[in-house]
């Protein structure tokens, strides 16, 4: 391997390909058109931060018509409403059914595709793992770009869909055929601008993101670990993003095809999800029939089954290297969570559909689905454990990023608990089209990965800006953020098991009565859970502040502020295009905290080792 | 730090980036493909009966085409080799018959294409049903003209008309082009992709396989013309891209041969 010292500044390419260096860098060169994977982190970062909160407003509008049903929203939001997507979709001010679908299907799209996984993998992984690896950038660098670059667009797409005749796609962000065929469709509509096909073609690009990006993790992680960073060395973080991206690269191709045919259902007229005799407002639809809607749901779930543990993977990674710090311990059980996680990565491709109990699949394949769901919940649980335990006996170090690691864990916790009553055939068919599964799988992703996402930005703020986040500003955000995001989603669990069905645009009430009698008693909740939603808006500003105020005035710090032992701390802070000064090597696993003779707590694991020479084996 | 292992293997993997870059997009291809191969098998599952269409496409030229590919897997690799001995004319000329047969595959495609295009299928009120080849010059306003297909087995994607064919209504072989009234027609369509799900997943798996052919197509011709420049700068990395775009068009071909026999034969 070549040693090359390097410099700190951005003067010296590290392209591959034979270009010529570049003297000086324009603006638009090192922030704009970087092929830097730290600034590519960044700019994933902020971009799927700024969807994330996209994503919430679509959720704090729809909890307005839920709460109070069919009235304008005040303040001038009703107003905006209507400004923004048109008279039609928003009467008035007042959210109309076709709107709140809408709004449904984006918010569950544009918080999976376009804020979490672009957070987890684009932002944390692209930042973080060459770092941790010790890496001087990605191994492909212009790939890396590439894959923002579509990521980008794709979103773009997303956001124009929004504004076409129709409004945006409005078939949950499932986009279950044959409805989605069907809808956004016929004389009223654009061929191709209206909601549901860019929604496919949106999603068409994020794919091809997803795969660059996915490609790109696992080659660096295999071909550019430092000298001595053997794979039972590999800080946790990186073996979650690794098989994170196995997931990526392998799941996302059949929703690629599948959107694909959706694509032709839609455009080309034929019948790939589309059964024979559909029967469509009185009238047979016009096409030759023969398709199976079965057969979009099954290749959906294929991908978006693993997406689940996309969404988790790197939040728990996360979670390990923030509570291994704080704790000032290793991590307890470190090669069970990397087997762990590697069974679990294998055995996601074989749960997707126990999503699908209710389409009558038969109880042959519902029972096979109930088994591997169940076996799955294994890894999830010794991982889980592994964390947990890891956090007795040690002296915490209670600070922002510690809390927010800290909470991840109960909160995590219920959603993977409530999940087994799901994974269960008998138990799902009464469930599963109730608030109950809304509750469950957003304390899987809000307060379990979100809060982690939290962690992971107040933990590596002060690598990226060489400035730390305010303590003060991060617990006026942590404290009120756990408890509002309980009163959120805790009574999705009460409404759900009283049967208030996930999908009524009014929230159950009808002029002023309840639609049944038998959730009545439950709908009293509504309100409840959509101020906790506003107040978690509110409770959002601390971070928004803390964000941008650190950035310039923020506490400056060394290299290594959190004393911590994995390599991206070996850099110098914000680390130069290229990363290391020389070229690193590991002398130790990832978590030597408190090693018993040591002069200091940590021992980090670029330190040469100083009695005995008996660690240096596999050099 | 510069970046390592661009042109030389690491020791422990034995690979170089590239080419492990390369075998991951390969698997993630190979799930993109399998996708469409498992809506075939789920689609042809679930039809009913009689409602799949055996040997319905000309063999011929998607022979023909297999061959193509199949020779063309040998040019591609001795262009490869060609660039490990040195040889730069030697590495052109494989290297540009490899292009000029992927070509080729691409132009008989279209041709298939293209006979689709005029070949009909039509059901008429008295629950008749032909397939064959439009005759323009006879087809009008009033009139569709239809010389029949040898071989009329074949049912229409119309399957909620409850259709029967009525064997022996058109004699085989018939050189003659059938006039058929368009106001006694109930369906009448060429075998686009609308046509049935047969057609909707032949013309997508080929149209996106064609695209792939078309895609190595972009990059050979690049790797023929300005890309052999590195041949003279960095012959190493040159003879590696040639690799890597060879494991990629090796795929390709693979594809094709699992679409061949389940398109054309089974």
């Amino acid at each position: 391997m070549e040693t090359n010292i390097n410099h700190s500044n951005a003067h010296t390419s590290h392209d591959d390909q034979g270009h010529h260096e570049h003297q000086e860098l324009k603006f638009w060169q090192k922030y704009i058109f970087s092929v830097d994977h730290k600034v590519i982190g960044i700019q994933y970062a902020i971009t799927a931060l700024l969807f994330l909160l996209l994503g919430f407003a679509l959720m704090g509008y729809m909890r307005y018509q839920l709460a109070y049903p069919d009235t304008a929203a005040p303040y001038g939001f009703g107003k905006a409403l209507t400004a923004l997507v048109g008279q039609e979709m928003a009467p008035d001010g007042k959210m109309s059914g076709a709107l709140y679908n809408s709004f449904g299907a984006m918010h569950g799209t544009i918080m999976v595709f376009l804020a979490i996984v672009p957070l987890a993998v684009g932002a944390f992984g692209n930042f973080v793992v060459p770092l941790q690896v010790g890496a001087g950038d990605m191994a492909f660098p212009k790939l890396n770009a590439a894959s923002y670059w579509t990521y980008l667009p794709g979103g773009v797409i997303m956001l124009i869909s929004f504004f076409v005749p129709g409004g945006a796609a409005k078939s949950g962000w499932t986009s279950y055929a044959p409805l989605s065929v069907i809808s956004d469709h016929g004389p009223a509509f654009h061929p191709i601008m209206n909601g549901q096909t860019l929604w496919l073609i949106g999603m068409t690009v994020l794919i091809f993101s997803s795969l660059l990006g996915s490609v790109n993790m696992i080659v660096t992680i295999v071909q550019l670990r430092a000298k001595g960073l053997t794979w039972m060395r590999l800080p946790y973080f990186v073996w979650a993003q690794f098989v994170t991206a196995f997931l990526l690269l392998l799941a996302f191709p059949p929703l690629q095809a599948a959107g694909v045919m959706q694509l032709m259902d839609r455009i080309a007229g034929t019948s790939f999800f589309m059964p024979t005799g559909l029967v469509v407002n009185g009238q047979i639809w016009d096409h030759s029939g023969g398709g199976s809607p079965l057969l979009w749901q099954h290749l959906f779930w294929f991908l978006a089954h693993p997406e689940v543990y996309v969404l988790i993977l790197p939040a728990l990674g996360i979670v390990a290297e923030v509570v291994s710090n704080n704790t000032r311990k290793p991590i307890w059980g470190y090669k069970s969570m990397v087997y762990a996680t590697l069974f679990l990565g294998v055995v996601s491709f074989t749960v997707w559909a126990h999503h699908m109990y209710l389409t009558g699949m038969g109880t042959k394949v519902s029972s096979f689905f109930q088994t591997t769901t169940i076996i799955i919940s294994i890894p999830s649980v010794i991982i889980l454990s592994c964390l947990v335990i890891s956090l007795y006996g040690g002296s915490i170090r209670f600070n922002t990023p510690m809390l927010f690691a800290v909470a991840f864990m109960p909160m995590f916790g219920l959603g993977g608990l409530t999940g087994i009553p799901l994974a269960f055939n008998a138990t799902n068919i009464v469930l599963h089209d109730t608030y109950y599964v809304i509750g469950h799988f957003h304390y899987i992703v809000a307060p379990g990965t979100i809060f982690a996402m939290f962690a992971g930005i107040y933990y590596w703020y002060p690598k990226a800006t060489g400035r730390k986040m305010s303590e003060f500003l991060g617990k006026l955000h942590f404290w009120p953020s756990l408890i509002l995001m309980n009163g959120i989603f805790m009574p999705m669990f009460f409404q759900g098991l009283a049967g208030v069905h996930r999908r009524w645009h009014t929230g159950g009430v009808v002029n002023g009565e309840a639609l049944f009698e038998v959730t009545k008693h439950a709908l009293h909740w509504n309100s409840f859970m959509s101020w906790s939603a506003w107040l978690l808006a509110v409770a959002q500003i601390p971070f928004i502040i803390n964000f941008f105020w650190a950035w310039k005035r923020g506490e400056k710090v060394g290299d290594n502020p959190w004393e911590a032992t994995t390599l991206e701390w070996n850099t110098p802070t914000p680390p130069p295009h290229g990363n290391f000064l020389k070229e690193p090597i590991v002398y130790r696993g990832p978590y030597e905290y408190s090693v018993p003779g040591e002069d200091k707590d940590f021992t980090p694991s670029w330190e040469e080792p100083k009695k005995s020479k008996t660690d240096l084996v596999n050099l | 730090m510069d970046i390592p292992y661009t042109v030389n293997n690491r020791p422990d993997t034995g690979l170089y980036n590239a080419k492990l870059g390369m075998w991951l997009f390969l698997a993630s291809e190979v799930m993109l493909f399998g996708g469409l191969f498992s809506a075939y098998i789920f689609l042809r599952l679930g039809a009913d009966d009689g409602m799949w269409p055996h040997q319905i496409l000309d063999v011929k030229p998607a022979f023909i085409n297999t061959m193509i590919l199949i020779i063309s897997s040998v040019t591609i690799v001795q262009s490869w080799a060609a660039v490990k001995m040195g040889n730069l004319k030697k590495f052109k000329l494989y290297m540009g018959m490899t292009i000029l047969l992927a070509s080729a595959f691409v132009g008989i495609k279209s041709y298939e294409y293209y006979t689709k295009v005029h070949h009909y299928g039509l059901i008429t009120n008295t629950r008749i049903q032909v397939t064959g080849y439009l005759d323009q010059d006879k087809t009008n306003d009033q009139v569709v003209a239809i010389i029949p297909d040898k071989h009329q087995a074949f049912e229409s994607g119309k399957k909620f008309m409850e259709t029967k064919l009525e064997a022996g209504a058109v004699s085989a072989g018939h050189h003659e082009p059938i006039l058929f009234q368009r106001s006694d027609l109930v369906w009448f369509s060429n075998f686009m992709p609308r046509y049935n799900t047969f057609f909707a997943i032949y013309f997508t798996m080929t149209a996106l396989h064609a695209l792939h052919v078309i895609g190595a197509i972009v990059v050979l011709a690049y790797f023929w013309g300005p890309g052999s420049k590195m041949f003279h700068t960095n012959r190493a990395q040159f003879a590696n891209r040639i690799e890597v775009v060879g494991l990629f068009w090796h795929f390709v071909e693979l594809v094709w041969i699992f679409l061949f026999p389940v398109l054309y034969l089974l």
